[in-house]
């Protein structure tokens, strides 16, 4: 194994595997979260907002990789102390980093592939729909865990960064029409949802599935929001992290 | 193995965002190998400097180097060959003492199954053989210390960092631990914090004293000692009139009075006190006697400055 596999390695064991051996109960949090959402939209909508749930699902699966990434590298920062000791060790923070992206993903893994498979038998679209689906689930996925990361090296309370991990993901999952069509929301509320990236992320996702349709502008400049946020979210969790504390 | 470098800090100083200043002007060049203690009472700047020089803080403003290296410019590298305990490090509570040492040995570039391997050995010679694979959070405050200290030993860093490794910890488990640190000094570099006189004097080969952030006193216990004219020292309670003639005589400010003098005066006096069966303890300079002379010193200094500041 390379070097950069192990220390890559380490970080999946702190903050998956072993973690997942000794708290299974996080690990069903994590599965339930995105079903139950999913759950309530199905019985409300009748069905008709299955499509849309599920891309929901994906998107928030992804998006809260990274905001709980935030809550367990603040953790094991604060707590443990854990980052001081591997800042002091030939560990580079974006490999320190990606460790814990996986890690993450490893815990997101049981829902997405449940909703993986919800999405493979009742969601019929092109391949290049799923692939457009699963760009913007990667590009969500680079732009929390950037955030994630960067909020974290500031983060000197636990209790303050699980509270911005809750807020986090009421405000970009649960409110902003991840799970539901943004056709839902009246003007001129309509406009507030484009605060969040996730919006963008969503209406891509929501336009992939055919629920409804957008002119091909309209989705041009969700594609072109989407890609410069995750490269502005990227390079804040670059430059903007504090690593070595000043 | 025995470093032919040295650390060197050249006024390294740290002012905080708030401005509070934690390190003024610190500096000094010392041999890189064997233990060196930082001692200062609470907020004299110990942790912060022990920061500075393992990389994990940037310094406002001054120079340092590790054998060499840079703290700045050359921290990939020295990372590379440094290990780290901080204040308040802690074991992780869902993983057992092997897995948090090879972990942290496979952050060090060390591969799945070397990493597991060293590790248990690290655990075995911190004497946790039995308790190798229980979970961190059912083991015992020194347990858990000893896990950290395994950490730092399995690995293959020249230069160690413990920030106030023995904070809590009984005595009995505290001597377990200078135990192990003895063992570390022998062939690296450990820079040690503490605010315990006693466990300086016991493990270090040299002994920094900072007050308020800036360095008072640094060297060996015999070249500290050598900084008090006198080798003995007299405590007796307060207006107690001793004749002192050879020795100066310090107020401790908790009812008793400090004598710093020579052997033959101390007997004297001793003999004195013991016929007008007076309370009294006579010994030899200890680290408490040179850092209580040092930092009662330095704060007469401050308040010698800010007389002159004043008018």
């Amino acid at each position: 194994m390379s070097r950069f596999g192990s220390q890559i390695l380490a970080s999946i064991l702190v903050n998956a595997i072993y973690e997942m051996r000794n708290y299974p109960a996080v690990l069903i949090i994590t599965v339930l979260s995105p079903l139950s959402f999913l759950t309530l939209i199905f019985f409300i909508s009748g069905g008709t907002l299955l499509a849309v749930g599920i891309v929901g699902g994906l998107i928030m699966s992804m998006f809260s990789a990274g905001t709980s990434l935030q809550a367990d590298l603040s953790h094991l920062k604060n707590d443990f102390k854990l980052q001081d000791m591997v800042v002091g060790s030939p560990t580079k923070a974006s490999v320190y980093v990606a460790g814990m992206a996986i890690s993450e993903l490893i815990y997101a893994s049981p829902a997405l592939i449940i909703l993986a498979v919800l999405f493979g038998l009742f969601v019929h679209v092109t391949l290049a729909a799923v692939l457009g689906i699963v760009l913007v689930m990667l590009m969500m996925f680079l732009m929390s865990i950037s955030l994630g990361f960067a909020l974290a090296t500031f983060s000197s309370d636990i209790v303050q960064s699980f509270a911005f991990t809750r807020l986090l993901s009421l405000v970009f999952t649960t409110l902003a029409p991840v799970y539901y069509p943004i056709t839902y929301i009246p003007e001129p509320w309509r406009y507030l949802a484009y605060l969040s990236p996730t919006t963008y992320a969503a209406q891509i996702g929501h336009v992939l599935v055919g629920y409804y349709e957008v002119p091909s502008a309209q989705l041009m400049i969700d594609w072109a929001v989407l890609s410069s946020l995750t490269i502005i979210f990227l390079w804040i969790g670059m430059k903007k992290a504090r690593w070595r504390e000043k | 193995m025995t470093r032919d470098g040295v650390i060197k800090c050249e006024n390294i100083t740290k002012v905080y965002a708030g401005g509070k200043t934690a390190l003024s002007a610190v500096s000094f060049t010392i041999p890189a190998h064997g233990i060196f203690a930082i001692i200062g009472r609470n907020g004299a700047g110990k942790t912060t400097l022990a920061r500075v020089l393992s990389t994990l803080l940037e310094p406002s403003s001054g120079q340092a180097s590790i054998d060499g290296l840079d703290i700045m410019k050359d921290a990939n590298r020295l990372r590379e060959r440094i290990a780290v305990v901080p204040q308040e490090g802690r074991t992780v509570a869902w993983m057992t003492p092997v897995q948090t040492v090879s972990t942290y040995l496979m952050w060090r570039g060390i591969g799945y199954k070397e990493s597991l391997r060293k590790a248990r050995e690290a655990v075995e010679q911190v004497g946790m053989a039995g308790h190798a694979d229980r979970l961190n959070r059912t083991l015992s405050g020194g347990m858990k210390r000893k896990v950290l200290v395994a950490m730092v030993l399995a690995s293959d860093a020249e230069f160690i960092f413990l920030d106030e490794p023995s904070t809590g910890l009984d005595p009995i488990s505290r001597q377990e631990l200078w135990r192990l640190l003895i063992e570390l000094g022998k062939d690296r570099f450990v820079l040690l914090t503490t605010h315990y006189l006693e466990e300086a004097e016991r493990v270090a080969d040299r002994i920094g004293i900072l007050d308020d952030g800036k360095l008072v006193a640094i060297g060996s216990m015999e070249e500290l000692r050598s900084r008090l004219r006198h080798g003995y020292s007299l405590k007796v309670p307060e207006g107690a009139n001793l004749p002192v003639k050879e020795g100066e005589t310090i107020a401790l400010g908790n009812g008793q009075v400090q004598v710093l003098t020579t052997r033959d005066e101390a007997l004297s006096l001793s003999k004195m006190l013991i016929e007008a069966k007076a309370q009294f303890s006579v010994n030899p300079v200890t680290l408490d006697d040179i850092f209580t002379y040092m930092v009662g010193a330095m704060d007469a200094e401050v308040a010698e400055a800010k007389e002159v500041e004043e008018e």
